[in-house]
């Protein structure tokens, strides 16, 4: 698997939804249907509203009255599950989902509710991704994250060496333990410098950030070097 | 036509074998539906080539019905062309990335054979930024472009259209993905053009050098529509306003901001002296103190767009009852039933209403009923386009509809869960729909939703006289219900079908029907391989397109008949099978 050495990273292990879902839509467009089934909490076990009831109902007379009408009135309260989400349904189209999910994130507290989506590349794929830094709280995250969506590049290679704790604790560490890894996270600033990824606070780093590269750790040696700085 | 034959007295006989062309065309320059041009192309060979010749604007409706090249060679003097690409389920995630839909050949075909093109329109197509280098490039006059739901592009391919067209008059993006490269693409504009009519830039994601726009905006005394982007702030909106009073279309991008009374102030004043403005939008995610501010327009807003717009409460219904001419209305679920019987007793105007979910997957709260969509079709007599989501529906209102409100040409309703049947009676929507269909003579849209049987697609079939377009999703009982559609509907031209059980049967027998329509979309049904083959066979003229997992790679021709077939995409063409298809899409 591809391990991202990001300074203090830790090793990962967390059930993540992808952030796939979370990039533009030109890429997150659905699975094929059939997974989408898979998806559809339909209609037997889940308690949905009079639904299950009458999605049988083509087999059955529609004399299910008592059971339906006792999930309606539930439902009056708002007491049912989310919908099932089935691909595609309902017919929403995905931009409109994506700016109304930018306001949502907006109303809890997030800063200027535009998604900030960025640019990932990495040495040697083949095409290059895209993530929302909103979506993450951390580097832990986001190294995480990006771990995932390109772990496919990775075909035969070893995974990274973490850095150790010895490593982390020394200011001189950087440099070497970025090259006994195999790829290394930089990102593009505004002034369109590339830098390493983890010296800056997450939340100034992430209205700083203009594009990600996950470099080959040789590549970046150069890179650490030019923005070493005293660590904590 | 045909008065055929020489004549003695000829002088009583007009010359309709033998008028020249450009009387023929001068006659044709009058009608303006394509429809007509068609009819008129049709009568015979000397009308055929006159009226082609003088076509000066061409609308492709799927850019795989004809080859780019013969579409430039046949209609060589088009100056606007419109061209659409990928399958309208494309816009809710159905269709995989890299389908197809390229805009490029149809610009290289166009750089090539019409160079006095003043108008290009993409929708749901992939423009890249050579693309639009390339219109900026080739074509002298150029002078509008508008791309709608498309992708592919990035404010770099913007920058060179902003440079190189210097007679554009519209640059209007709607809904489309672009990449933003931060290249300064507003800018590009020379300091000499003065040409604007229409920018609309509100789907960019990134900022625009502010200063920049407001010089744009200042020298271009003909700007009617301006859409700006989530990055301009209100107070800027504001001074924007004051520097284009003559606006008649205002989108105002974000609109949120704490209040402030001097803010508040200032817009209301910019507002005021916008006698012109007919057309709102906007992205509000609004404190509503400001709404307010607008009132003074309110009385002659014809359009008003606030389907993006989260604010909700009692500012929002007051303002919208301001606005008595309104026509076109656009919300979010968030007005809610009592909001809606408001517009109903206040919008006696209203045209077209389309309500959205604020909410599509969450927790079965009920906003809004068909309480709503009863009241305003009730107390709006000009209501005839209504695209409405709600959680809940019943035959009655249907029916009560349908009678108030014969007039509907466009009928959208989704109900958000699928085969919800009519919560009071738990029957299935049948009746309702077919209300619909019997009521709407001039129906010519249909989207249904709900519990539904094969009996709904019965009346659909016989009564669905001017139906162009119908959406069917998780309906339908067995073969029959598709084949009720397929063998009525005169004049169907889209059908687009999902998760419902129609098998191959009513495909087969029904395939001619095929070639009179546009496309056909079929996903999630019950179609095998086989079927697909034998309709490929019977109808050389269509493209019979199979989809399935992106994932899976093996070819279809080693697959056996009984193969079941995921997505189904047929259209009629004259261009043969196309040679673009990613891996995941097979021509049989």
């Amino acid at each position: 698997t591809l391990r991202l050495g990001l300074p203090g990273s830790e090793s990962p292990d967390r059930d993540r939804d992808g952030p796939a879902d979370d990039v533009a839509p030109a890429l997150t467009l659905g699975p094929a249907p059939h997974k989408a089934a898979s998806k559809r909490a339909f209609p037997d076990a889940s308690p949905h509203r009079g639904c299950s009831a009458a999605a049988r109902a083509e087999d059955k007379p529609p004399s299910a009255a008592p059971p339906a009408a006792k999930l309606a009135a539930a439902d009056r309260q708002g007491l049912l599950l989310p919908r099932a989400q089935v691909v595609g349904w309902p017919p929403v189209r995905n931009y409109r989902k994506n700016t109304l999910a930018a306001s949502a994130s907006k109303a809890k507290g997030a800063d200027d509710g535009a998604p900030h989506y960025v640019k990932v590349s990495m040495d040697g794929a083949p095409y290059l991704r895209k993530v929302d830094l909103k979506m993450y709280s951390s580097y832990e995250d986001l190294s995480m994250a990006l771990q995932k969506m390109f772990s496919c590049f990775i075909t035969g290679q070893s995974s990274l060496r973490k850095p150790s704790t010895k490593d982390r604790l020394t200011n001189r560490s950087n440099v070497d333990s970025l090259q006994d890894q195999e790829y290394v996270l930089t990102y593009e600033d505004k002034d369109a410098d590339w830098m390493l990824v983890g010296d800056l606070p997450w939340d100034l780093f992430t209205t700083i950030c203009r594009k990600l590269k996950i470099m080959r750790g040789s590549d970046a040696a150069g890179i650490a070097g030019k923005t070493l700085v005293c660590r904590k | 036509m045909g008065r055929g034959g020489a004549r003695d007295g000829a002088a009583a006989a007009p010359p309709w074998h033998s008028l020249p062309d450009e009387v023929l065309e001068h006659a044709f320059s009058f009608l303006p539906a394509a429809a007509d041009r068609g009819a008129a192309a049709a009568v015979c060979h000397g009308w055929l080539g006159a009226e082609r010749r003088s076509r000066r604007r061409l609308a492709v409706a799927n850019c795989y019905a004809a080859a780019p090249r013969d579409a430039v060679d046949r209609f060589p003097s088009v100056r606007a062309a419109e061209v659409k690409g990928k399958p309208h389920f494309a816009d809710f995630g159905l269709v995989p990335p890299a389908w197809g839909a390229e805009a490029a050949p149809w610009v290289a075909a166009a750089a090539d054979g019409w160079p006095l093109l003043e108008e290009l329109s993409f929708k749901r197509m992939v423009v890249t930024d050579e693309c639009l280098e390339m219109i900026a490039s080739s074509f002298r006059n150029f002078q509008v472009l508008r791309l709608v739901s498309c992708e592919g592009f990035s404010t770099a391919g913007l920058a060179a259209i902003t440079e190189g067209c210097r007679n554009l008059r519209e640059l209007d993006l709607q809904e489309n993905y672009i990449e933003d490269c931060s290249s300064h693409w507003l800018s590009y504009f020379p300091e000499s053009f003065t040409s604007l009519e229409t920018l609309n830039f509100s789907c960019l994601e990134g900022e625009v050098n502010f200063a920049v726009l407001e010089r744009l905006v200042s020298r271009c005394r003909n700007l009617k529509t301006l859409k700006l982007n989530n990055a301009i702030p209100l107070d800027k909106v504001a001074s924007l306003l004051r520097k284009a009073p003559q606006l008649v279309e205002l989108g105002t991008g974000k609109f949120s901001a704490e209040y402030h009374s001097d803010l508040f102030a200032k817009l209301e004043a910019a507002f005021a002296g916008c006698k012109s403005l007919r057309r709102l939008s906007g992205a509000w995610d609004a404190v509503p103190d400001y709404l307010p501010a607008f009132y003074c327009v309110c009385e002659g807003l014809t359009s008003l767009n606030l389907s993006y717009a989260t604010v909700r409460g009692p500012e929002l219904i007051k303002f919208i009852s301001r606005c008595k001419n309104l026509q076109q209305l656009w919300v979010m679920d968030l007005i809610e039933d009592h909001g809606l019987a408001v517009v109903a007793g206040s919008c006696s105007k209203l045209q077209e209403l389309r309500v959205f979910p604020s909410d599509p997957f969450g927790a079965g709260q009920v906003l809004l009923t068909e309480r709503g969509l009863v009241d305003v079709s009730a107390s709006c007599p000009m209501l005839e386009s209504v695209l409405y989501f709600c959680g809940q529906m019943t035959n009655e209102a249907l029916i009560t509809i349908a009678k108030n409100r014969p007039n509907f040409t466009c009928f959208r309703l989704c109900i958000l869960e699928p085969r919800t049947p009519d919560y009071v009676t738990r029957e299935s929507l049948d009746a309702g729909f077919s209300a619909i269909v019997e009521s709407c003579k001039g129906l010519r849209r249909l989207s249904v939703s709900g519990l539904l049987t094969d009996l709904v697609f019965k009346s659909i079939g016989a009564n669905g006289n001017c139906l162009e377009m119908l959406s069917i999703a998780f309906a339908g009982n067995s073969d029959l219900g598709l084949h009720y559609i397929l063998s009525g509907c005169k004049t169907l031209k889209k059908l687009e079908i999902r998760d419902c059980p129609f098998g191959n049967k009513p495909l087969l027998a029904n395939a001619a029907k095929l070639e009179t329509m546009r496309s056909l979309w079929m996903s999630s049904c019950s179609l095998t391989l086989g079927a697909c083959r034998q309709l490929a066979e019977k109808m050389p003229r269509l493209t019979v397109e199979i989809m399935n997992d992106p994932g899976r790679t093996c070819p279809v021709e080693s697959l056996p008949d009984d193969s079941p077939v995921e997505t189904l995409y047929v259209y009629r063409t004259i261009a043969g099978p196309r040679s673009d298809t990613p891996d995941y899409v097979q021509i049989v």
